[in-house]
């Protein structure tokens, strides 16, 4: 008996050891992860000089490897996309959580959920297709274009974007919103001008979640931008084919040697993406993680 | 002065419009997919090779591939997921390591899909020289696959009550047997429901796959996880983008396979969800 007890311990001494390990593995993915892209990307700058890395051309087959083409597309399809959804996202988190009665809300919560199921390469593939078509009519000749590319981007970051500012105006507590009904407020004034400022930072927090998600996006963009590496000049450039970061890596690595200048150019392009999306995360966690600290809303 | 009730009711009005123009379009996707892809759908379609140069024929190997993918990376995130969690729910306490394991979820979650395809490249084809394979693949959607599983895994967890530690501690439990007796059977409905959810997420991803593991064209099963093998969303991608004169049925037929698998999982969660928040007796 007495024997099977200590068995017992060293058994569960190995087993709650091995949680150990298991829990701080994500740390070591994270650096395992980078530690790979270093490996494969860093050489880039030696082969190619700072200033080529940042020029205006990428032909990777004449030996031009500048990203700024590349940079800028992913930029102006990112931006553009949040500026679709941002609008959209908080009046519907708005909507679900301060107005719609609840059988409303329990139609449209799930519809929503269904939305950030849709594997990427389905929506890019219905972009193509479907959407496409109506961008054409609008004046672009193939209608693969940096705003069909924004538009499903945004779609794919409203679910993100709604279920966080949601998040955040139920942190708002609800003596905030009798207050602004007993000063004689309407419900339409109070939402808009006491619960919506209250929970501001968590809807900067979607806002930089949902930056996140659209910044890295590969399928969909990739089928649905015309997959053109030229420079973003104007505004003009959201109704012409553009390239992203992410659709360059995609196209461009099947085809290339290992250990080619062009190889450790697409490893290169993936630590930027890297520590850009590791910057935004950041940002956005430190904002979540201050407001749990601080521990005043909620 | 402006009625301030109209203006409500207007502005009210105009809210609903708008979620309707979020919520519409999500059901124009599944209704245009389905109508035109129900059509090239038949057993014939589920169950034989393609051939023709993927224009006939079937797609069983990438229905086959994309389920051996999604039981490897299953195999792998499952005990990495839970286990995390339960060191983050029972043992981990307010540190600033622990702060450090929050913060590398919150940034596994945002790497984007590409550079899991590249960190899968570097390491497991090249470095392991595993090749390109569903165990390369199986790995890198696995660590993709994680933040889902770990932050729902570690929700289920703490939503079981304190007391039933306590009790379990207060009988001369040790705090193994009461996570192994009492908190993981009470906690297992929500981890389900999180597996689910990240392993969905993973068989629907094409990017981690393009370079570690997706064949363009293999009209065979793979036979060991050292193979090879098509994929349902890859192989959508391709006869999407890169076969010129695919016929549109079978492209549309393809993407409601692929749909259909990811929303008949994501249905079995929430009502899993549902089913078991009812059943709680705490």
């Amino acid at each position: 008996m007495r024997g099977r007890v200590r068995g017992g311990r060293a058994s569960e001494f190995a087993m709650e050891t091995l949680i150990r390990v298991l829990g701080f593995s994500t740390i070591g993915f994270v650096l395992l992860i980078f530690l790979f892209l270093l490996r494969e990307g860093v050489p880039v700058f030696f082969e190619v000089p700072l200033k080529g890395i940042f020029s205006s051309h990428w032909y990777p087959t004449f030996g031009f490897f500048g990203t700024l083409p590349l940079i800028l597309g992913s930029i102006l399809v990112t931006v553009f996309s949040i500026v679709i959804a941002l609008p959209l996202g908080v009046a519907t988190a708005v909507f679900v959580r301060e107005v719609a009665p609840r059988w409303v809300r329990d139609i449209l919560k799930p519809i929503i959920e269904v939305l950030a199921g849709i594997p990427s390469v389905v929506l890019g593939f219905f972009g193509m297709t479907f959407v496409a078509p109506f961008v054409r009519v609008l004046g672009a000749p193939t209608g693969l274009t940096a705003f069909t590319g924004a538009f499903i981007l945004a779609y794919m970051a409203l679910p993100t974007i709604i279920s966080v500012a949601e998040d955040a105006l139920d942190s708002v507590p609800r003596s905030y919103r009798d207050a602004g009904l007993a000063m004689g407020a309407t419900r339409w004034q109070t939402m808009w001008r006491v619960v919506v400022p209250a929970a501001r930072s968590g809807i900067l927090t979607a806002v930089m979640l949902g930056m996140g998600r659209a910044i890295g996006e590969t399928m969909a963009v990739m089928m649905v931008t015309g997959n053109a590496a030229v420079m973003p000049s104007s505004l003009a450039a959201l109704f012409k084919p553009i390239r992203t970061m992410t659709s360059t890596i995609a196209a461009e690595m099947g085809e290339v040697a290992r250990g080619s200048t062009h190889y450790h150019a697409l490893f290169g392009i993936g630590i930027i993406l890297f520590v850009l999306t590791f910057l935004i995360n950041l940002a956005a966690a430190s904002a979540i993680f201050q407001k749990k600290r601080r521990g005043g809303l909620r | 002065m402006i009625d301030r009730t109209l203006v409500q009711r207007l502005g009210f009005g105009l809210l609903g419009l708008i979620a309707f123009v979020v919520v519409a379009p999500i059901l124009l996707v599944i209704g245009v997919i389905v109508a035109r892809g129900i059509s090239a759908i038949n057993w014939q379609f589920l169950s034989t090779m393609p051939h023709g140069g993927m224009k006939q024929g079937g797609i069983l190997p990438a229905i086959v591939g994309t389920l051996w993918l999604t039981l490897g990376t299953a195999l792998v995130a499952v005990p990495i997921g839970v286990g995390g969690a339960i060191y983050l729910s029972e043992y981990a306490r307010d540190t600033r390591l622990t702060r450090s394991i929050r913060l590398a979820i919150v940034n596994l979650a945002g790497i984007p899909s590409i550079v899991y395809g590249l960190f899968g490249l570097g390491m497991f084809v090249l470095f392991l020289r595993f090749g390109t394979s569903i165990l390369a693949g199986s790995l890198t959607l696995a660590i993709m696959t994680l933040p889902v599983i770990i932050s729902t895994a570690e929700e289920a967890l703490r939503a079981v009550p304190q007391e039933f530690r306590t009790v379990s501690e207060s009988l001369g439990g040790t705090r193994w047997q009461g996570i192994r007796n009492i908190v993981l059977p009470q906690a297992l409905p929500g981890i389900i429901t999180g597996v689910i959810l990240g392993l969905l997420r993973a068989a629907g991803e094409t990017a981690p796959i393009l370079f570690t593991v997706a064949a363009f064209y293999l009209p065979r099963l793979p036979s060991s996880p050292l193979d090879q093998t098509m994929a349902l969303p890859y192989h959508l991608y391709v006869i999407s983008t890169q076969v010129p004169g695919m016929p549109l049925s079978v492209q549309y037929g393809t993407a409601l396979v692929l749909l259909a698998l990811v929303l008949s999982l994501n249905i079995v969660a929430s009502v899993m969800r549902r089913h078991f928040r009812r059943k709680r007796q705490w």
